[in-house]
Parts: structure tokens; C-alpha cells; sequence
């Protein structure tokens, strides 16, 4: 399999760069990785590459992050500064908690030795000699495969002092969350690292500047790591022969929710979305008509069949009006009852919000409350109109993203079935699902 | 009891850091391990490893959701009720445990074997639903599936869950599938 190196012709229209050998049984223990060309990127680049030379490389390769912003991952790496006081750090968040979202912990818990090598790839190229793995704490089969894949990568001489005669030193510690949606945003996630509660941090200054332990500190997401010794495998030129203009390469998609095949599938970015869930995922579960597209997981807006055609990169989406995100694409069919699938979205913010500003604490409350209304079929006119009011005041007016996201399925769902939300009031029940029949009295229970 | 051992580890997983704070979450992990939930003598414990007051410590375990602050059950059964489970019929699972145990979720059972509890997205919403006991996971879980593990719990045995249930495999295979048919006949070799 190492022999397609850098060869385009030979990796075919749909290259696994990341999920290549994920398969082959005992993938998880570093000798079973190691017959298969792994480290065999990191031997490059400590022995081929300066660190600029390797940032440059990420650059050319178009990699962007996969967590949800999409923002170059070369070019991250670019801010930190050159010469600093304080020790510079790596922190790889593995904190997966998205609705809709799966990647990560399948990478963890099958390839961990990929996290590991993009981890000492990554802090070689950004000269880091500290690196983090915030796990989440709920993933404890993975939390155990990361500590073991480390702990190998230390004995065979891949981590530690020297590493492989160059000079160059790296820790690497494994730590673990404790249940907290919010320290996946990445201040906050230092914040956590550091002991404390996990509340975002004011911005700027931005964590390449003042981070982790008040340090220069660099933070990737799990797959955008685990991408990175294919990068330098493969070469940033064949990387970036996939993929569209501006979105290179592949990303896992996670498919979810009503279709025949849900999991995880590596596609070069801007496949169609039809082609992912008809070709790939097997088609709609019972062969029922589309309703609805969560595409990047639940903090994006959902999308109206009449976008299945769109292809799935950065730009695409969100022309089409939503955000390719994390890539958890959910999938819902025609049965599905719009304002309680909302509902439930909305809970899941309320609940993690972390309640450091007051938009965010009281708005995902308050959103909560009148879906829980309507879907009881006990709701307003003026109740559509109070939503969309207070998702105008928090859009852009919380602390951190989070506040925006629990807008999004709101404010979207209202455009694209408004319809539907009006026959919660006109008729007091549900237009579709098992509420149709009669008023939910469950509803809110939970 | 936090014994003297517990505290070595917690020492030990401070050491593991540039700053002794930072090991307050892996701390607080061991102190519930080490008697089920985070007691005052954990709190206690964690406090003096960490050399700070007991007010931060509490102030940490009431913002992370996996530290019980009370007794909980022997198997803590955690039901997924994010939007990919609710899809795929989570809440006739919560409803099913719930009469299958005699309990509403957020309580244990009298004889202190089960706890019943609902959870954010698990990360495993192409297996959904989904429920973990205590950290094991077990998915695609079925109404029957569901009343075994309760048995299997019951008579002492284990989880047979995860690892295992990936199906990581077929997925990989399905691409490769549609990499190696030749662009638009690729549906006609399916």
C-alpha cells in the first residue's frame, strides 16, 4: 500500500488518506501500525523537513481544520511567534461532543497511533515540546487506547527525549474532560486543561498568542491530526489533488439519522451530498422522501431536500445557507415531527450551555420553553415571532459560539417550515409523527 | 476511603503536568472511582494534593455532569437522547428501561443495582440508539437487547459491548468498493 505513494493515478477518485489501513485487524498496537508505513512520516519529516519547511508543506497541502470552523491548518500553525519567553504547547482536542458527530472516536479507538504521529508531527513543525490530548471524558475506551498508543510511542523511541537520534524532544500527556459540551471550544478547553471550570476566554488575545498555561499554544482538532502524516507521506501536492478550489483533500463524513448505512465515510471534499447518502449510506431507511439535512452536525441550519445536490465542501454549504461544520450529517425523513427534533436540539444547548454570560444562560432556557410549548400544541401565533426574536439576540451577542449555535436549527427550521410550526397552533397537534395524532403529553420530560 | 494509594495516584497524574492544577479533573476521577461518587473526603483529598481550598474543588465538580455528588447504582445505565439517537427511537428505549426497572430516569433502583440516566451525544450516532453501562457502550440497542443486558447485569456478568462494534470495516470497504468501479458505473457494480 506504501507504493501509491504520491501517485494519483494509483489512489484512485476516492483515496482513503486518513482511514486506509483502519480495517486491518490489530491496527491499534504499534507493530501491527508500523508493518503498515506507520511513522514512516514522521521518520520523514524529522530527517527531510525544518519545521517552517514542514508549516509551508501544510500550507501547500490546503488542509483546513475538521472541528467545525475550517480554518487552514497551516496558516494556524503560521501565528505563532517565532521567538517566545513562555514554553509553546500542543493541544489536540479530542473532546467530541457535537450531535451528529462520530469521527473522532472511531480514530481514536481504532487508528490511535494516527493521532499519535500527527500529534509529533504537528508539535515538531510548530516546535512544541509539550503536547496535549484533551479526551473526552465519557470516551473511555478511547481514553485508553490513546494512553497505550503513547505509551508505545514512547518505548519505541517516537516520543521523549531525542526522538529518533534528531535532537528533538517531545512529551506527550494524555488528559481527559469530565463531561462539558463547552470545552470543546478551544479557550475553554485550556481553561479545563488547566483545572478549572470550563468557561470560554475573552478573544484576542488569541491562544497562538496567549494560551495554554498563558503560552503560545496551538490547538487542532482529532481528525485534522490524524490527516497530517498523510500529508507528509503523500506529499502536499497529491493531497491537494482532491478535494475542490478551495476545500482540499478528504474529510470523514459522519452519516446519521434515517438512512440505511449510517457511519463514517472518507470522501474528497465536495462530493455531492446525494452521492453520500444514496451511493454511500444506502439510501433513506424504508425508502422514505427526504424531509430535512442537518449537514455539519446540530449547532449548523438545516437544509431543504432541494439542496441534496450540493457538494460538500466549505464554500458550497454554505452558499446553500448552512455550514459544512464537523461533518455530522443528519438525515431526516418525512415522518419526522420538524419543531420536536428542534426541541430536542435545543434542549442539548440548554443543558450545556456553561452559563458564563447571560444571553446564552437565559436564551437557550427561553428557547427551550416556548418549543416545548408549541410542540405540546399549546403554543401562540406570537410564539414563532418571540423565537426568532430572541435567536436575533444572541446571534452575535454571546460569549462564544455556542450561543450562535443553539440559534441555528431555530431560526432555519422556521424559514423552511414555517407551515408546519403554524399547525402546532392552528391544530394543537404535530403535522407528522406519532404526535399527529394527538397532543405529546411526554414532551419536556426528561 | 481515599486511601494512601489513591493519593500516590493523584500525586502521580499531577506530576504529569507543567502545573499541579491541572490535574484537578483526572483527581476528581480517581476520588469517585475510588468510592463511587465525589465524597467530602474526596473533595478533601483532592484539595491537599492539589494544595487549594475545598470551595475550588467543589466548584469544579459542580460544572463538569460526569461527578456524582450522591450514591449512585452499581450499573449506571446512561441513555443517548441527542438528535441521532432520537431519530432512531431513544426515547421508547428510555421509556422501555424505565418500566423495565421501575424507575424514572435520574434514579436507582432500591437495591442499589441500577441507576437510570439520560446523556448527551455519546459520539455514536451511526449506531444509534445508544446506552452505556458505567463506560462500556453498547449500540444499536434493541427492546430485547436492552432486557438481556439488564439480565446479564443482574446475574453478574459482563457489559459484552464495546470494543467491537465498529462496523469501521464495512465502511472502509465500501469506499474502496467505489474506488476500484470506474466513475459513474460504479452504482451498476454495487
Amino acid at each position: 500500500m506504501v507504493d501509491t505513494l504520491g501517485n494519483v493515478e494509483t489512489l484512485g477518485r476516492y483515496p482513503l488518506f486518513v482511514t486506509r489501513d483502519i480495517d486491518i485487524p490489530g491496527i491499534d498496537r504499534i507493530e501491527v501500525y508500523r508493518q503498515h508505513g506507520g511513522y514512516m512520516a514522521l521518520e520523514k519529516a524529522l530527517t527531510q523537513f525544518q519545521p517552517d519547511e514542514l508549516v509551508d508543506e501544510v500550507k501547500k497541502s490546503g488542509l483546513r481544520g475538521r472541528g467545525g470552523a475550517g480554518f487552514g491548518t497551516g496558516v494556524k500553525w503560521s501565528f505563532l511567534p517565532k521567538e517566545s519567553k513562555k514554553p509553546r504547547y500542543l493541544c489536540v482536542n479530542c473532546d467530541e461532543s457535537e450531535p451528529g458527530t462520530f469521527k473522532d472516536r472511531m480514530l481514536m479507538e481504532l487508528l490511535p497511533h494516527r493521532v499519535v504521529e500527527g500529534t509529533i508531527i504537528t508539535s515538531f513543525a510548530t516546535k512544541v515540546h509539550h503536547a496535549f490530548l484533551y479526551v473526552r471524558g465519557e470516551l473511555a475506551y478511547a481514553v485508553a487506547q490513546m494512553e497505550r498508543a503513547v505509551r508505545e510511542a514512547y518505548e519505541a523511541g517516537f516520543a521523549g527525549k531525542n526522538i529518533l537520534g534528531s535532537g528533538y524532544d517531545l512529551e506527550i500527556t494524555v488528559s481527559t474532560g469530565a463531561g462539558a459540551y463547552i470545552c470543546g471550544e478551544e479557550s475553554a478547553l485550556m481553561e479545563s486543561l488547566e483545572g478549572k471550570r470550563g468557561y470560554p476566554r475573552l478573544k484576542p488575545p488569541f491562544p497562538a498568542l496567549v494560551g495554554l498555561y498563558g503560552g503560545p499554544t496551538v490547538i487542532n482538532n482529532c481528525e485534522t491530526i490524524a490527516t497530517v502524516p498523510a500529508v507528509v507521506e503523500y506529499g502536499a501536492g497529491t493531497y491537494a489533488a482532491y478535494g475542490t478550489e478551495k476545500s482540499k483533500g478528504t474529510r470523514l463524513y459522519c452519516i446519521s439519522g434515517h438512512v440505511n448505512r449510517p457511519g463514517n465515510y472518507e470522501l474528497p471534499l465536495g462530493t455531492p451530498l446525494r452521492t453520500l447518502i444514496e451511493d454511500f449510506a444506502g439510501g433513506m431507511r424504508g425508502n422514505k422522501p427526504l424531509k430535512a439535512i442537518i449537514p455539519g452536525g446540530s449547532s449548523t441550519p438545516l437544509l431543504a431536500p432541494d439542496k441534496l445536490d450540493i457538494p460538500m465542501d466549505y464554500e458550497s454549504v454554505a452558499e446553500a445557507g448552512s455550514m459544512l461544520g464537523s461533518g455530522g450529517i443528519v438525515v431526516l425523513d418525512e415522518d419526522t415531527c420538524v419543531v420536536g427534533a428542534v426541541l430536542r436540539m435545543s434542549e442539548f444547548y440548554r443543558d450545556e450551555s456553561c452559563g458564563k454570560c447571560t444571553p446564552c444562560r437565559e436564551g437557550t432556557f427561553w428557547l427551550v420553553q416556548l418549543l416545548e410549548r408549541l410542540e405540546a400544541g399549546h403554543g401562540k401565533e406570537s410564539d414563532i415571532a418571540l423565537l426568532d426574536d430572541i435567536c436575533d439576540n444572541m446571534l452575535g451577542k454571546c460569549f462564544c459560539p455556542l450561543g450562535d449555535a443553539a440559534t441555528m436549527s431555530i431560526s432555519s427550521s422556521i424559514k423552511l417550515f414555517y407551515d408546519e410550526y403554524m399547525h402546532h397552533i392552528t391544530a394543537h397537534a404535530c403535522l407528522v409523527g406519532p404526535g399527529a395524532v394527538q397532543v405529546h403529553e411526554a414532551v419536556g420530560a426528561r | 476511603m481515599i486511601t494512601d494509594e489513591v493519593k500516590d495516584r493523584m500525586r502521580a497524574a499531577c506530576a504529569r503536568f507543567p502545573e499541579r492544577r491541572s490535574g484537578m479533573l483526572p483527581c476528581l476521577h480517581l476520588a469517585q472511582e475510588a468510592e463511587g461518587y465525589v465524597t467530602p473526603e474526596g473533595i478533601q483529598a483532592v484539595a491537599e494534593v492539589i494544595g487549594c481550598k475545598v470551595d475550588e474543588v467543589e466548584s469544579i465538580v459542580t460544572f463538569y455532569a460526569m461527578y456524582f455528588t450522591k450514591p449512585v447504582g452499581k450499573h449506571i445505565i446512561k441513555v443517548c437522547t441527542s438528535i441521532s439517537c432520537y431519530l432512531r427511537g431513544c426515547d421508547d428505549l428510555m421509556a422501555h428501561l424505565e418500566q423495565r426497572l421501575g424507575i424514572k430516569r435520574g434514579e436507582t433502583t432500591p437495591d442499589g443495582q441500577f441507576t437510570l440516566l439520560p446523556i448527551e451525544c455519546l459520539a455514536a450516532c451511526g449506531m444509534a440508539p445508544v446506552l452505556q453501562v458505567n463506560s462500556e457502550f453498547v449500540e444499536n440497542v434493541t427492546m430485547e437487547h436492552a432486557d438481556a443486558l439488564i439480565e446479564r447485569l443482574k446475574r453478574g456478568e459482563s457489559v459484552e459491548g464495546h470494543p467491537g462494534e465498529w462496523e469501521a470495516a464495512e465502511h472502509t470497504a465500501a469506499v474502496r468498493e467505489a474506488a476500484t468501479a470506474t466513475g459513474t458505473d460504479r452504482k451498476k457494480a454495487e
